[in-house]
């Protein structure tokens, strides 16, 4: 296999100017009907992958979008002022976390993440950023050109973990054993 | 299934400490749609005529539009209806924001409240989980704490809070019930005071179902960018500084005194300032292209937010500037106080104060600043102290319990309810009308769709009527054209342009659409977001319930009709029907009584102003009809107003 090839990764970004959040929601709503099965079925901003944290009495609006699942909350927490605004702990962290009920879905607890809207065609741009008039979400996408590894899978990384711990003999016992159960 | 709506009310009986999910009938939806339209219903079916609005067995009810909590944008407002304690009429009160939307999530339509806490309580809901708690320890907390407190207690920074200020745990008439930057004002306050309701924290983390999700969203998100980019929508006061409109129009102090040429560009310029100073952003409502709200931090206050004509009324009653209104304002709100009428009280007070007839016995220890005294008096009202007592009956509660001739200067309230300060040259037929008639006691609640003036250039007349979607029938459209001076048109056309105007805030408010996206926004330039025309698109769509123009255009007579029939039941009569004398300065008696008798007709009531019995039938009320002939409020042989014999002794 050729490595060390030169890629061209399409990079996605919201940007987010908090400073023209209004608050609407509009984002969390489209979000939410959007990811509905089947599309626009329903509203339910607490399945949406997109949350607004805001306290008006602080002036604090603050859209975040859903990031990845953590099984266990961290210990290490950020407490953020920024202009003399004092922000929540966790408020800028877009985890699925055990420690809060905000990125999974209210029945299940499953976690949610924003998935760029990914769908075939694929939009024009997401959801959120369409639904929201104001300018506080503002899409871009760009092409970007690096050398690059090629990456190697989730599975692999642990298993190479895994054997460096136990040694290659155990992991390939208890893999043999656990797929015979 | 149930689509737009949950089809579930939440009934909690605050006596017997009762709390159950109710499931509604379907039908009543269609006949009635939902806001306003079903609050009617209920209000109608199970508040007896004789009930004391103070009592146990009044209802407050916080009812969901049809459409809120949907994609629907700009659909948010929540109908929160009561019998009124300052006049024992209906009690109808808007507010917009994020309550609705949750109430919905959390499953409810609406939530009706009846009965009396032994001791004060809140309600916290999160979907199903629904308890009455104690509130003891919030006893006398300002509306924001009240909110901040109630969050904290629930570890829920993502719910909803509509609390009490002290004024409302007080009963203050001039009460609101405040969630987040949206509040209802004029009548359920102290409602939910005397209830010993502090406070309703919601929560919901359920499915809104939509009818038609492909076509629907296609609708709305269409929609949605034209309210975006239609600039005669929205609060324009929100963005734009030139406010001379109500400085140089509107009566300061208490509705007395004219300053037509108080406005000037300097001042406009100041105050610009003063404002963006201060201002942290705009705020909006939920799913609303709109922001009307604007947040300001003034020093030494919490922040807050006002919006529209929020922005005048403390400086207008005070006779100061802007500044005046930007410190009074949060402290104001978080006691729980209106910005509507209670300015007008103070200035009420001040002027009998001035005219001997309160003393400075009355007032102890009152500063002798203006701005001062405001604070003194905001506080006495809040807390009910002393004169604060007597005030907090609102102007006309007042100005009886005073006597001395107080009630003399009780001059710009209709049945009892404080109005805009507006006092004007000419009689306008549509507006006496409306005045006179409205069930929802204040003209911004009322008016809207016909514009204000006649346009004079043919050119722009023709143009305007060109691009103006939104009328019911072509025949708007002659009228518009053959209008030259305010106060002439037919006489048909001053009814039909005052039942148009009440028919887009009757759908307004039983849909959940926000006024300044719809009724109210129709009179300055013509093109609303929504009108008699997309409405049933709307409703078919999302709420999966047929409709078009007539059907709801049926909706409305229907549910106006209901509003009118209970307050009806209530002693409501012809002679009760009068705009402020001094609204006008020349009246002319006859005529206007000859025009109401015109207008009671069109909508198939009685001379005395009933809808009768045949109107009522007519309507699918016919429990209404009934009711009203066993308490004696019909007999059941009436005929319209016309062809009373009374109307033929007017003409002569
Ligand atoms: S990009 Fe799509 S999935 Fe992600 S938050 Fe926005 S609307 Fe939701
Ligand atoms: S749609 Fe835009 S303005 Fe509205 S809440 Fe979301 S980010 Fe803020
Ligand atoms: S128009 Fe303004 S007040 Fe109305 S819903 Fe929109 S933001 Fe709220």
């Amino acid at each position: 296999m050729e490595r060390n090839e030169k890629r061209v990764k399409t990079v996605k970004e919201i940007i987010v100017d908090t400073s023209k959040c209004v608050g609407c929601r509009a984002c969390e709503i489209a979000c939410s009907a959007f990811h509905t099965i089947p599309k626009y079925s329903s509203v339910n901003t607490a399945r949406s992958r997109i949350m607004v944290v805001m306290d008006e009495f602080r002036d604090i609006f603050v859209p975040i979008r859903a990031g990845q699942y953590t099984q266990a909350e961290c210990n290490g927490r950020n407490r953020y002022m920024i202009d003399g605004k004092e922000y929540d702990e966790c408020t800028f962290c877009p985890a699925s976390c055990p420690s809060r009920s905000a990125f999974r879905e209210p029945d299940s607890g499953l976690p949610l993440k924003c998935d760029m809207c990914e769908s075939d065609p694929p939009l024009e741009k997401p959801m959120c950023v369409d639904a929201c008039t104001f300018g506080a979400l503002t899409y871009e996408e760009r092409e970007e050109e690096k050398a690059e590894q090629e990456t190697r899978g989730d599975i692999e990384i642990a298993f190479e973990v895994l054997a460096k711990k136990y040694g290659k003999k155990k992991v390939m016992d208890a893999f043999t054993r656990l797929s015979k159960d | 299934m149930r689509y737009a709506e949950t089809g579930f009310q939440l009934e909690v009986d605050l006596s017997k400490g009762s709390i159950d999910k109710v499931e509604t009938d379907p039908e009543d939806t269609a006949l009635l749609l939902g806001g306003l339209g079903m609050n009617l219903k209920l209000l109608f079916d199970r508040v007896p005529p004789g009930t004391d609005p103070w009592s146990p067995d009044n209802l407050l009810i916080f009812g969901n539009g049809l459409l809120n909590g949907t994609f629907v944008p700009g659909a948010n407002r929540v109908s929160v209806d009561t019998i009124a304690p300052v006049n024992g009429f209906l009690g109808h009160s808007l507010m917009g924001g994020f309550f609705g939307a949750e109430m919905k999530m959390a499953g409810y339509d609406r939530i009706v409240i009846r009965g009396q806490a032994p001791d004060l309580v809140y309600l916290a809901i999160h979907n199903d989980k629904v308890e009455i708690r104690d509130a003891g320890h919030l006893r006398g907390r300002l509306m924001d704490e009240t909110q901040t407190l109630i969050k904290q207690e629930l570890n829920d920074k993502r719910a909803w809070v509509a609390a009490l200020g002290p004024a409302g745990e007080n009963r203050v008439i001039m009460a609101s019930i405040d969630c987040g930057n949206s509040s209802a004002a004029r009548t359920p306050g102290p409602v939910m005071g005397v209830k010993n309701l502090k406070a309703i924290a919601i929560r919901g983390t359920k499915d809104v179902y939509i009818a038609n999700p492909e076509k629907a969203w296609e609708m709305c998100s269409r929609l949605r960018k034209e309210l975006d980019l239609n600039p005669n929508i929205g609060d324009w006061m929100a963005t734009d500084e030139d406010d001379s409109f109500h400085h140089n129009n509107f009566s300061w102090g208490n509705a007395r005194v004219r300053r037509k040429t108080f406005w000037s560009n300097e001042l406009e310029e100041r105050w610009r300032n003063l404002k963006y100073d201060h201002m942290s952003r705009w705020t909006g409502c939920w799913n609303c292209p709109k922001a009307c709200h604007n947040l300001i931090k003034w020093p030494n206050r919490r922040r807050f937010s006002y919006k529209c004509y929020g922005k005048d009324t403390y400086h207008m009653a005070a006779f100061q500037e802007l500044d005046f209104t930007y410190e009074i304002l949060p402290i104001a709100m978080d006691l729980g106080l209106d910005s509507y009428s209670t300015p007008q009280v103070i200035a009420f007070a001040l002027e009998l104060l001035d005219a001997g007839i309160l003393t400075e016995k009355d007032f102890p220890d009152m500063p002798s600043d203006i701005r001062q005294k405001f604070y003194y008096l905001l506080h006495k009202i809040a807390y009910r102290d002393g004169i604060g007592d007597v005030l907090a009956h609102g102007v006309s509660g007042a100005a009886t319990i005073i006597g001395h001739g107080a009630e003399e200067f009780d001059h710009n309230t209709v049945k009892k309810f404080e109005q805009l300060p507006i006092k004007l040259g000419k009689l306008n037929p549509a507006y006496f009308l409306m005045i006179a008639t409205g069930e929802e006691m204040a003209i911004t609640q009322t008016e809207g769709s016909f514009p204000q003036d006649p346009i004079t250039d043919p050119k722009l007349k023709e143009e305007f009527i060109n691009n103006w979607v939104a009328v019911p029938d072509r025949k708007f459209h002659e009228w518009f054209r053959q209008w030259e001076k305010r106060d002439q048109l037919p006489d048909q056309a001053m009814v039909e342009i005052s039942d148009w105007n009440e028919c887009m805030h009757y759908l307004d408010d039983s849909l959940g659409l926000c006024g300044f996206v719809s009724s109210f926004r129709g009179q300055f330039g013509g093109t609303t977001g929504y009108h008699v025309w997309n409405m049933p698109d709307l409703i078919t769509l999302v709420a999966g319930i047929e409709s078009d123009k007539d059907r709801l255009w049926e909706c409305f007579q229907r549910i106006r009709t209901l509003a009118r029939a209970l307050n009806n039941r209530r002693g409501l009569r012809r002679e009760m029907e009068r705009p402020p004398e001094d609204h006008w300065a020349v009246r002319d008696e006859e005529y206007e009584q000859q025009l109401l008798t015109k207008y009671y007709d069109f909508k198939g009531w009685t001379f005395d102003g009933i809808p009768t019995k045949e109107t009522l039938e007519k309507l699918s009320l016919g429990y209404v009809a009934e009711d009203l002939i066993k308490n004696n409020v019909l007999t059941g042989d009436e005929v319209t107003a016309l062809k009373d014999p009374r109307a033929n002794k007017e003409k002569e």
